[in-house]
């Protein structure tokens, strides 16, 4: 008996150093790759490095259009992507009949939040760049990206939605509320942490992907500031795999330090995201 | 017949209720005059709750819910077509088992059934927050404190502000379901006190798992069993004397 329990306990010991192994390994691989990138990067940016334009000479070139690309990916893709993302959760959900069609769009949403990116760029290349003639615009780019993270938006609606108790909509609807007038005045509040939370995720991810856009025919090199929708783009992950190929050094550093920008942005992205998280936590308790 | 038909406010007739395949109320037929305060009693699952939402329509969103026969308030036939269940639930209010306030000011949610009627003058609903919050008879504990959230009172004090936002849209029957069970013995009593006075204005359906509390609130008691409507008498009448033997049986808690 007392065997059987000394070599449970070594087991679970045992577990326990291999649990703490793992996530020191993975700790000490990350810290270890942000400390280099940091360490070569850090010192490259100053002012100039986001008002350059491209240049022959690494210590001349700018960040400049990618991050002007990337600023404008991201605001149109929301625009699209936030819009569409949240109604169809809410129709799923509140609307939407519990039926057999309802439970193969659900299978088909969480499949879609799987498919690999650049089979999106495919679609893309085929519909908004040749079929609407949208060409390579930041339009078609950003219609690419918001198709990309509907999936993920409409997940995270739906799931935000779903945590708001039945209790408050019946409470809404004895009152004499419409079904919008619930959705809108009770439902929406209330779960406007969650969604804002998956839409930020959601949003921080499309400004890292690069395959869909490269398939549709993102710039690697282009020296005009992208004013409208319909202009030619580059954008900051494309940019950094452009510099990383470059034989020069001073590149080199460039691309290394083009991460950081990158990464800052999305870190701040995902602080936010985890802030709204948490206040929401905190005020809504049922 | 036709002459008693025009003073009842409630008038149920063979109403049959199915979820799916299940068969929950079986041909229930009762009426209640206005002004009177009726309580549903019977064993869990016996479908109290079924049927009381079968008068505010609060099944509909149910899926594989199936009505027949009729539901009458007033004479109107409520599940009508035309009938619009908006209005018809202004009317018919509803006050649940677990309080559910909404997680916004008191204020607030004492006039959400104005507001969203599209009623925005602050006198009105400065007027109206203070009537029925005295009705609800909890303006004394939270007049100074309007703007503080309903979900940081008592639980006590969370149903009967889930009272006054009844109140507040003025209907002419209140449904509860249990509205005193998740309560402590001084809040109860304070709603049961509630619902003498409220009888004099309105019609009131009460469901309750406890017998002194039908007796002491409820002018007739409605006895259901396994989907069927047992008794149906005055209150003095089925607890003294009851006619059937479930009833006899039930009441003095040889089931449960
Ligand atoms: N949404 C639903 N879908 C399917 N069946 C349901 C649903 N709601 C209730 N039922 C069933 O209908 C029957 C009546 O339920 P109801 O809630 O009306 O009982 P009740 O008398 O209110 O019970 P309690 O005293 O426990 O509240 C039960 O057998 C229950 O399982
Ligand atoms: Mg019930």
């Amino acid at each position: 008996m007392s065997k059987r329990f000394d070599i449970n306990r070594t087991k679970d010991k045992l577990f326990r150093y291999f649990g703490v192994a793992c996530t020191i390994f993975g700790l000490v691989m990350l810290a270890i790759f942000l400390i280099s990138v940091l360490i070569e990067g850090l010192p490259r940016i100053d002012w100039g490095f986001f008002t350059s334009l491209p240049s022959r000479k690494p210590e001349n070139a700018g960040i400049l259009i990618p991050l002007l690309g990337t600023t404008w990916i991201m605001v149109l893709t929301s625009l699209i992507a936030i819009p569409f993302g949240v109604a169809s959760g809410i129709y799923l959900e509140e609307y939407g009949k519990k039926n057999r069609l309802a439970t193969i769009i659900e299978i088909n949403i969480t499949n879609l939040a799987g498919v690999p990116s650049i089979i999106y760029g495919l679609l893309a290349l085929e519909v908004f760049v040749r079929l609407f003639g949208l060409g390579k615009s930041l339009l078609a780019g950003s219609l690419t990206l918001a198709l990309l993270i509907l999936p993920i938006i409409i997940v995270a609606t739906r799931e935000a939605i779903r945590a708001v108790p039945k209790t408050i909509r019946e409470a809404s609807y004895a009152l004499g509320a419409t079904k919008w007038q619930t959705t809108w005045h009770q439902v929406l509040p209330a779960s406007s942490g969650g969604i804002v939370t998956g839409v930020i995720l959601a949003i921080s991810r499309a400004i890292g992907e690069t395959a869909p856009l490269i398939v549709i025919g993102a710039m690697l090199y282009t020296t005009t500031i992208p004013t409208s929708p319909m202009d030619d783009f580059a954008i900051l992950p494309i940019q950094i795999f452009n510099w990383l190929s470059r034989p020069q050094h001073g590149f080199i550093i460039n691309a290394t330090a083009a991460i950081i920008v990158l990464l800052a942005i999305t870190f701040i992205l995902n602080g936010i995201a985890i802030y709204l998280r948490n206040r929401w936590q905190k005020k809504v308790k049922w | 017949m036709v002459k008693e038909m025009a003073t009842d406010k409630l008038n149920a007739k063979n109403i049959n209720v199915f979820y799916g395949q299940a068969h929950v109320i079986k041909d229930v037929s009762m009426s209640m005059e206005a002004n009177s305060v009726t309580a549903f009693i019977g064993p869990s699952g016996c479908g109290k709750s079924t049927f009381l939402r079968c008068i505010n329509r609060m099944n509909d969103y149910i899926d594989g819910f199936r009505m027949t026969g009729k539901m009458l308030i007033d004479g109107q036939d409520i599940y009508k077509k035309k009938v619009e269940v908006e209005a018809l639930r202004k009317d018919v209010g509803m006050v649940f088992q677990k309080p559910n306030p909404f997680p916004k000011s008191i204020y607030e949610n004492v006039i959400y059934g104005l507001r969203i009627q599209g009623i925005n003058n602050k006198s009105v609903l400065d007027e109206t927050v203070e009537r029925s919050l005295r009705q609800a008879a909890i303006w004394d504990e939270v007049k100074d404190d309007l703007n503080k959230s309903a979900l940081s009172l008592s639980g006590g004090q969370q149903q009967r502000i889930c009272i006054a936002r009844t109140l507040a849209v003025e209907p002419s029957i209140i449904l509860m379901d249990e509205p005193a069970s998740a309560l402590d013995p001084i809040s109860t009593a304070k709603i049961e006190e509630l619902i003498h006075e409220l009888k004099s204005k309105y019609t009131i359906i009460i469901v309750t798992h406890n017998m002194q509390q039908a007796g002491r609130v409820s002018d007739k008691v409605a006895f259901f069993y396994i989907g069927e409507l047992i008794e149906y008498s005055e209150t003095k009448e089925l607890f003294i004397n009851p006619k059937e033997e479930l009833t006899q049986n039930y009441i003095t808690g040889r089931f449960g």
